[in-house]
């Protein structure tokens, strides 16, 4: 479903985030990505939505090579990843039903359909009764589950987040992970980058340690 | 089909939405719109009017008169009139002996005395006919004319036609430079607010993109934009020369009933209309259209 090979990622000026990765992710697995800031986590998740392409190497997504993709299919690669970000990218000038309803707004759905899933998703996230409050009036929980909501409306097969519970207390943080674990028992590919050693430690995943742009072995 | 048709729809739905929710900015777009229009607009309706004063007025009477050489004789006379019915251009040719003319200027008053004074008749005989060729083929028609054999001078209303349609053609060409100079400010206009609608939807635009939004999907809104903005100018445009013109027609109601005229300003026809506000929707448009070529790409998801 994902698969590095010898993917090599480096910026202009020089800097390597990340060399000589090699790894697969098969499908309805859940891998942590682990590491100090600055180790590679987030570049490794932005090259699977192709926000980053690889340097040399290969990205497959779903059986397409990231790095030699067309630039108007990249559109239909996103569709199938729900994406989480650190910086979460909610809407502000929007209602908390508006933001789940946005990527929705271009995969085709009569209004009724995409309303009804938008409501099944925030109410998977607990978020059904705020869907006319505006998310700057959520508190820093509510906001991630909000991206959740708004990651899984399409019902994505992968589902990548980055730092998710970096902003959270230890109950919210527990209640986003078991989140993802029940759309992984569902059968949703889950990568979750994270520099929280102590979660991981409790869940006890199969975990891909980043050190430097490498995997520790 | 239905899909496209749906997104097209909802796109139509918030862009109207947005350019509601800001009313005094619309407002002030569509009227600066609206304004750059109506002044090109304006001078064509004037010189369209004008124009068809001055159709009016060849196609009515333009009096044409072929003055005959002194030896002219009876066999030439009819060879002449028999030869003018043949040239195209020339309508009901009507034969005036030096006599008859005579006798017609000793009718009129002021011109007896003199008349009476004179001891032979200084007159020609005369051909006088009314022509309905067009401007263009007049100066052709006064050649021919003048070729016919016992012809000694060709009188030709039509210096003054061409008079007319060279003002005319001056004025066109005014208000083609003036419509070409306004419709690039109208693109400049509409370029800037389609701008400005990137600049304040830049966190939507990149998060539509990271979310998996094809580059046509995040473009339309701003190209309704344009299109609608454009549209509404167009209107606007109409309005405003409509009026004038309302006011104008009051005044020259007033001067046209000095020279027993009823004449007064047209408005114009529905596919004026209808090809002025697709002209103004395109220009619209089309300033969208740099606009997003010029700044969308800019907007990457990092």
């Amino acid at each position: 479903m994902i698969s590095f090979n010898q993917v090599r990622k480096s910026y202009r000026g020089g800097h390597e985030a990340l060399c000589e990765l090699s790894f697969t992710v098969e499908p309805g697995e859940m891998v942590f990505i682990t590491g100090r800031s600055g180790a590679g986590k987030s570049t490794l998740l932005k090259l699977i939505p192709a926000i980053e392409r690889p340097t040399s190497g290969t990205v497959l997504v779903n059986g397409q090579n990231i790095g030699s993709m067309r630039r108007a299919a990249i559109p239909y690669l996103r569709r199938n990843l729900g994406l989480i970000f650190q910086d979460q990218k909610l809407l502000y000038d929007r209602s908390v039903f508006d933001n789940v309803m946005l990527p929705l707004a271009f995969t085709g759905h009569a209004h009724k359909d995409a309303a009804r899933r938008a409501r099944a998703a925030l109410d998977k996230v607990g978020l059904l009764a705020r869907e006319k409050a505006n998310p700057i009036t959520l508190s820093g929980g509510e906001q991630q589950r909000l991206c959740i909501a708004r990651a899984v409306v399409n019902r994505p097969g992968i589902l990548l987040a980055d730092e998710p519970t970096a902003s959270l207390d230890t109950t919210s943080a527990a209640e986003v992970v078991e989140m993802f674990r029940s759309f992984n028992q569902v059968g949703v590919t889950v990568l979750i980058a994270t520099h929280d050693e102590a979660l991981v430690q409790r869940l006890n995943p199969r975990v891909l340690a980043l050190s430097q742009g490498r995997l520790e072995p | 089909m239905s899909t496209w048709l749906r997104q097209h729809w909802q796109t139509l739905s918030l862009t109207l939405k947005r350019l509601a929710r800001n009313p005094l900015a619309t407002l002030l777009n569509v009227t600066v719109i609206g304004v750059a229009l109506a002044l090109p607009l304006g001078g064509y309706m004037l010189l369209q009017n004008l124009g068809s004063v001055a159709h009016q007025v060849t196609t009515g009477n333009p009096q044409a008169s072929l003055f005959l050489a002194r030896d002219a004789n009876k066999d030439d006379i009819s060879a002449l009139e028999a030869r003018l019915k043949q040239i195209p251009g020339v309508r009901a040719p009507r034969f005036i002996s030096r006599d008859e003319a005579l006798e017609g200027l000793r009718q009129s008053e002021n011109l007896s005395d003199v008349i009476a004074a004179l001891r032979t008749n200084p007159l020609p005989d005369a051909f006088v006919f009314e022509t309905d060729a067009g401007a263009a083929e007049v100066e052709r028609l006064e050649a021919q004319l003048r070729s016919l054999p016992k012809v000694a001078h060709v009188q030709l209303d039509s210096t003054w036609v061409k008079r007319l349609e060279s003002l005319l053609a001056l004025g066109r060409m005014t208000v083609l430079i003036l419509a070409t100079l306004l419709a690039c400010g109208l693109v400049a206009v509409t370029f800037n607010t389609i701008r400005l609608q990137i600049v304040t939807q830049k966190d939507e635009i990149e998060v539509s993109k990271l979310i998996g939004a094809t580059d046509s999907f995040i473009r339309r809104p701003f190209f309704h934009l344009g299109l609608i903005q454009g549209g509404l100018g167009g209107v606007a445009a109409l309005a405003i020369v409509y009026l004038c013109m309302q006011v104008l027609n009051h005044s020259i109601r007033q001067l046209a009933q000095l020279y027993g005229s009823d004449f007064k300003l047209n408005f114009f026809g529905l596919p004026d209309c209808l090809a002025l506000l697709a002209f103004a929707a395109v220009l619209g448009w089309l300033g969208a259209y740099m606009s997003v070529s010029r700044h969308l790409s800019g907007i990457e998801p990092r």
